[in-house]
């Protein structure tokens, strides 16, 4: 049995004639422990796939699986990431966790409560910043945050929209080891959405792309057959990198043109001339 | 650190008592005392002009109100009665005194007469209270009422009665706006529910708010001689003035940030707790911008209850100056608008001081 399974998921928007059919047909099994990144270009539904996978969302038709089990709403086994951090502004980093871990937890005492936040908020190196809010810290101390939240709570499963979008690349680096060493530790599930190809390569075991909307559904899937764990640099050498890099960025831009020649359309102009004002 | 933040933003609020409160801080540059002192130079300077302008027009309208008086006697009671009433007018006697616009000195004068009615009035109390101090012991040991002072208000008497029916209206205004607000926020079929009343007794004036709580409360108190001007006049102020906070803390809760509601919901927090660790929050700053301009109404408002009511304040002192036309009436009326505009001032920036406070997100939104 799947871990995680999306079987036919349609997903659209208003009703009637203003309907927006963002996702059709989706389907996209992950196994256990597996790390399962999602491609596709920015408007192409990848948050409204989080969320129907997190459970914020329910599917227009089809069925979202979790362990077997219909998603419905939020649970405490799938923690997210936004794109947006979404901290509370008037909570300090520490209480920010707190709150998550609260909870998850409400049968341990305060006191491990604590040690608790203080973990997992040492684990993303802010310690010195558990006092401070989050207006006070940089995009990527504000991430850490974030990614210390979703951890606190021991997801099963991560799910990450666009967690490093909004970083600079050395942050970003740093971010993705991070990740990668937490996911690793306890061989959780995770799936990452993304519009980094060379992100999803060196974090993940497959790829999917989403094909852009509307109307948005999975592509073919592409396997990363990279030891772990993986190095950024010598990995620019191997072989298989090269060649899996090249197809999925071939694919997207097939599917990049596709697009725009759907939208090609013949304008004609009016027959105009200049009109000469000498004579 | 914490403390420095906070003091900086209560300085924002007060952003008039820059000057002075550079003085006493230790460090600071050349830069600052030139420009420090360059605004307030320029406020003097206004203030300085506004009081000329002031002095100016109000003799043109003395001298226009003497002409005539002289001039109508010339006609009615010939030239005699005419160096009479010139030579009365010049002689400042307060009989034939024009009674227009005071002139600055006047109203500086009239102030001060009424700090030394406010003396008197208090020397008065005192002395009455020591001389009734072994009668009303007396009358309590008995289970009686004391005998307390029911002589004339003072001036500053009068301010703090209208100061206590603000603060009384205001408390009322935000016991009822701020939870019906919420509860309004949360649900959208209240929310249309509550729409049309909302719409229609917003705009009411405050006279026919005073009418309907006087109606109200006048049976209520029926068969009780105690006074109910201050309750009627409190009460009336909390309602015309709560309608801000209602409207603004609606807003608040149901305009709340999507990513702080999906954040609730992948924590799971239970109803409560997404009420007031997500929703209130979130909203507080929305809620004290509408308390704020509910504070301003109220002070605003306060002054015609007053008058309505009969209540011992600004209104009322006001209203009767007015109709009692006495010499020093009218530059009365003038100082207490001056204090009215004070008070109203410095009631705002004590708001504004506490919005600054708890708005959290004011940095994100610069």
């Amino acid at each position: 049995m799947a871990y995680l399974e999306l079987k036919n998921v349609y997903k659209s928007y208003g009703t009637d004639e203003n309907v927006t059919n963002v996702l059709s047909d989706i389907n996209l099994t992950i196994e256990e422990g597996e790390f399962v990144a999602i491609v596709g270009f920015t408007g192409s539904g990848k948050t409204t796939l989080v969320n129907l996978i997190n459970g914020l969302l329910k599917p227009t038709s089809g069925e979202v699986l979790f362990k077997g089990a219909p998603v419905v709403g939020t649970s405490h086994e799938r923690g997210v990431i936004f794109q947006n951090y979404s901290l509370l502004p008037w909570l300090t980093v520490g209480q920010n966790v707190y709150m998550a871990v609260k909870e998850a937890f409400p049968k341990q005492s305060k006191a491990e409560l604590k040690k608790r936040v203080n973990d997992y908020v040492e684990m993303v190196s802010l310690s010195p910043a558990i006092n401070k809010r989050p207006k006070e810290l940089s995009g990527g101390m504000r991430q850490r945050v974030a990614v210390a939240r979703a951890l606190a709570m021991n997801p099963e499963m991560i799910i990450m929209d666009e967690p490093l979008g909004a970083l600079d690349a050395l942050t970003r680096g740093n971010l993705q080891d991070e990740i990668l060493n937490i996911w690793s530790k306890d061989k959780r599930t995770a799936l990452l959405i993304t519009n980094d190809v060379d992100e999803g390569i060196y974090m993940a075991d497959r790829i999917i792309p989403l094909k852009p909307g509307p109307n948005a559904t999975l592509g073919p899937e592409f396997k990363i057959d990279i030891e772990r764990p993986r190095d950024k640099t010598a990995m620019n050498d191997n072989p298989n990198y090269k060649k899996t890099r090249n197809a999925i960025i071939e694919y997207l831009m097939d599917i990049g043109d596709q697009r725009k020649s759907v939208s090609q359309q013949e304008y004609i102009l009016p027959e105009i001339a200049p009109k000469s004002f000498v004579a | 650190m914490e403390q420095d933040i906070t003091l900086k933003k209560e300085v924002q609020g007060l952003a008039f008592l820059k000057p002075l409160v550079n003085k006493f801080t230790p460090k600071f540059q050349k830069g600052d005392i030139l420009s420090s002192l360059k605004k307030t130079g320029i406020t003097i300077l206004s203030i300085l002009s506004f009081l000329g302008l002031w002095h100016l027009g109000s003799k043109a309208l003395y001298n226009k109100e003497a002409n005539y008086k002289i001039e109508k006697a010339l006609t009615e009671r010939g030239q005699e009665a005419a160096d009479a009433e010139r030579a009365c007018i010049a002689s400042g006697d307060s009989s034939c005194q024009p009674n227009t616009l005071p002139s600055p000195t006047q109203v500086w004068s009239s102030l001060q007469s009424l700090i030394a009615d406010h003396k008197l009035i208090n020397a008065k109390k005192a002395a009455f209270i020591e001389k009734m101090a072994a009668t009303n012991a007396k009358l309590v040991a008995q289970g009686k009422d004391a005998i307390v002072y029911t002589g004339r208000a003072s001036f500053v008497d009068i301010v703090l009665t209208s100061i206590k029916t603000v603060f009384a209206g205001f408390l009322l205004a935000l016991l009822i706006a701020v939870p019906i607000g919420i509860i309004i926020g949360l649900s959208p079929s209240l929310r249309s529910a509550f729409n049309w009343f909302i719409q229609i007794f917003k705009p009411v004036s405050p006279v026919v708010w005073y009418l309907l709580v006087f109606m109200i409360v006048k049976t209520l108190y029926i068969g009780d001689s105690s006074d109910n001007a201050f309750v009627i006049s409190f009460i009336s102020v909390g309602l015309c003035a709560m309608w801000a906070t209602l409207v603004n803390t609606a807003m608040g809760v149901s305009s709340v940030d999507k990513d702080y509601i999906n954040v609730a919901k992948v924590l799971k927090l239970g109803t409560f707790q997404k009420v007031f660790k997500v929703i209130l929050p979130s909203s507080l700053p929305l809620i004290f911008t509408g308390l704020r301009i509910t504070l301003s109404v109220a002070w605003m408002v306060l002054i015609a209850i007053e008058l309505l009511a009969q209540s011992q304040g600004l209104g009322l002192f006001v209203w009767e100056e007015f109709q009692n036309g006495a010499n020093d009436s009218n530059a009365k009326i003038i100082v207490a608008m001056f204090v009215i505009g004070i008070i109203g001032f410095l009631l705002d920036r004590i708001m504004l001081s506490v919005q600054n406070l708890v708005s959290f997100n004011k940095n994100e939104m610069a």
